[in-house]
């Protein structure tokens, strides 16, 4: 294809991107280095029957104009990051002075807004994604053995978690585990505790944010496990069972090393994916327990107030540990072009 | 085409199914639950006094005089007007779906198709845009739209959301062009067909199986979306997940969350529809990116 066709083909699906993504992003970095304008103050002189007195007023007028003139507000260089809403250096600096021992210091770190939404979105990540890939083989597992009438049955009920809009799916949840929900009171009957409520209690919020994570994303693994068992080397199978291999030493040396690729496929997947939780917090109304950095950027455009350029910083940070997440896939694209040509 | 030996023993295959029948459960379970308890009052949803109220519901008969009430959907589709957030959850992903497809052919197309190096930069530009989480680009979208007065208008989100629809298209329908011979376009360039036209009566009538798929996903997002819909969208002009968020802030004061509950059953309902007659696509569409590499 030549060059001036190709350009014509790409054009609108690039123009798109290049508006709407790459636009938007250079953006949000320049908004992260502005901060709004303050207020134009004036002294004015202002005489009364007791004498001239100096008073200080906002000057509306000027306000507006420089407001009109320098809509991205004035240039602050990397302020932003540093403030108490995002790194808050000194607040970190001054909690590692007056802390005595780790655990006092990151319990004061606890307090900043930033560090605490980044305290659940990595614990969110790196708990979340193993568990639903262990989750998601053993149900490839266990639906492959089934009979071919049942798989399909099986499979369009386990899509459903997956399919389901992310914020309906966490409130169905939230419902059921009301205290005054099915599983809010099997659970205080459990723990034989009648004020139990997951609600209140942090630990057991993010343990429900975490329960929900798995159970949104375990059905995207199991479908890719589930393919690529469709793909067993059966050679390798019957090998293995000759030479005598038990049924746990075939999952564990054929079955396992068969898939391998599609786990880390699913995890690098799963990793970006669940770093940007964000849904079920709002779903949960969990956020007085857990916030993570996409929420933080929500609830800074949201509301009267938009904070443009705290929720810029925000963003840039989020695109940077996406970035980090996302580097070992790129990696792996340009090993895979490289072997090609 | 198991032979004797290979059968698993009766022990692993009752743990086996134990475990998909509690896999189900687990899946299914809330579902049925909700869409149960949809039909009755809140006292009987959240019932505190006895759980099997909301099986039998008891407290709906005594309100209603039917163990069923449809007073959550009348109250949520009339009152609260819910049919506009259908209506427009509608148009929103009718058009996002079509522009992104067209758009998203043509460039998938020309991606597999051209042999250049670039060809490899574009993709990869395409999987950073892929993993960039929508909400990091909302802060800048609001400044311009404001300055230009787009704000809250179905126009505007729609694009946006084709735009963030891109990257993925793109990915699953080049490697979905690839797999469609070259020597088709090849043979009707010979006979002297442009580049467009071996592309319009060549590729177009083969490439629907692809596009299908690549359309249910690019519905699912522009449906499922939250973040993008609820930042970008006036009040009167949200769609389905963002006045559901909506519905939440005013029913919890005022009881009733069984509106909330109505409106979550009805957005749901057209996802299970979809999965119901295009499982085999979505399955394929999932696994498509994983098999390959």
């Amino acid at each position: 294809m030549k060059h001036r066709t190709f350009f014509w083909f790409f054009l609108p699906t690039g123009l798109a991107m290049l508006l709407f993504i790459a636009a938007p992003i250079v953006s949000v970095v320049m908004q992260s280095m502005f901060a709004p304008h303050e207020a134009v103050l004036k002294t004015v002189e202002n005489c009364g029957p007791f004498g001239c007195q100096p008073e200080t007023t906002i000057d509306q007028e000027a306000t507006r104009q420089l407001r009109a003139e320098q809509p991205l507000g004035r240039f602050v260089g990397l302020d932003i990051y540093i403030d108490r809403g995002h790194l808050a250096f000194s607040e970190v600096a001054a909690a590692w002075r007056a802390a005595d021992g780790i655990g006092d210091f990151l319990s004061r770190l606890g307090n900043l807004p930033f560090y605490r939404a980044m305290a659940f979105t990595l614990t969110y990540t790196f708990v979340v994604t193993p568990l639903l890939i262990v989750l998601g083989l053993i149900i490839a597992l266990a639906v492959n053995t089934l009979h071919r009438r049942l798989k399909g049955l099986v499979i369009f009920f386990s899509l459903l978690p997956m399919i389901v809009t992310p914020l309906v799916g966490s409130l169905i949840l939230f419902w059921m585990i009301d205290s005054r929900g099915i599983i809010g009171s099997f659970i205080q009957w459990a723990a034989n505790d009648p004020d139990l409520s997951l609600k209140a209690s942090t630990g057991l919020t993010w343990i429900m944010l975490i329960v929900y994570g798995i159970w949104h994303s375990a059905p995207f693994a199991f479908v890719v496990f589930y393919a690529g068992l469709q793909t067993l080397p059966q050679d390798q199978l019957e090998a293995a069972r000759i030479d005598g291999a038990t049924r746990w030493q075939q999952v564990r040396f054929v079955v396992v090393p068969h898939l391998m690729p599609l786990v880390t496929f699913v995890a690098l997947i799963q990793l970006m994916d669940n770093f940007r939780v964000f849904e079920p917090i709002v779903g949960f109304n969990a956020s007085a327990h857990a916030t993570s950095l996409s929420w933080i950027i929500f609830n800074d455009l949201g509301g009267e107030t938009r904070q443009l350029s705290a929720a810029s910083a925000t963003s840039v940070m989020t695109i940077i540990g996406v970035a980090i997440l996302l580097s070992p896939v790129l990696v792996r694209t340009w090993r895979d072009f490289k072997g090609k040509h | 085409m198991a032979s004797k030996a290979q059968r698993a023993p009766r022990s692993l295959r009752l743990v086996t199914s134990g475990f998909i029948v509690l896999w189900l459960l687990i899946a299914a379970f809330p579902f049925v639950w909700t869409l149960w308890g949809s039909f009755k009052v809140e006292l009987d949803f959240f019932s505190i006094a006895d759980w099997t109220n909301a099986i039998t519901g008891r407290n709906t008969r005594e309100t209603h005089g039917s163990p069923f009430t449809l007073a959550g959907y009348e109250g949520a589709w009339v009152q609260e007007e819910f049919w506009r957030a259908a209506i427009n959850t509608f148009v929103v992903c009718f058009f996002v779906v079509c522009t992104s497809l067209t758009i998203g052919t043509l460039g998938g197309y020309a991606l597999s198709r051209s042999g250049f190096r670039y060809t490899f930069w574009l993709l990869i530009i395409a999987l950073i845009f892929r993993a960039m989480p929508p909400i990091t680009l909302v802060a800048g979208y609001l400044l311009p739209f404001f300055e230009w007065n787009l704000w809250g208008i179905l126009p505007t989100t729609i694009i946006v959301l084709v735009a963030i629809n891109q990257p993925f298209t793109l990915w699953m329908l080049h490697s979905f062009f690839q797999n469609i011979p070259k020597e088709l376009d090849e043979s009707a360039k010979v006979d002297g067909c442009t580049q467009f036209q071996a592309f319009r009566h060549v590729i177009v009538p083969v490439m629907w199986p692809g596009v299908i798929t690549t359309g249910l996903f690019s519905f699912l997002l522009a449906y499922n979306d939250f973040a993008v819909t609820s930042m970008l969208l006036s009040e009167s002009n949200r769609t389905m997940v963002p006045e559901i968020a909506a519905f939440l802030g005013t029913t919890y004061t005022e009881g009733n969350v069984m509106f909330a509950v109505a409106a979550v059953v009805s957005a749901t309902a057209p996802l299970f529809i979809l999965v119901m007659f295009f499982q085999r696509q979505i399955v394929s569409g999932l696994t498509a990116g994983a098999v390959k590499g």
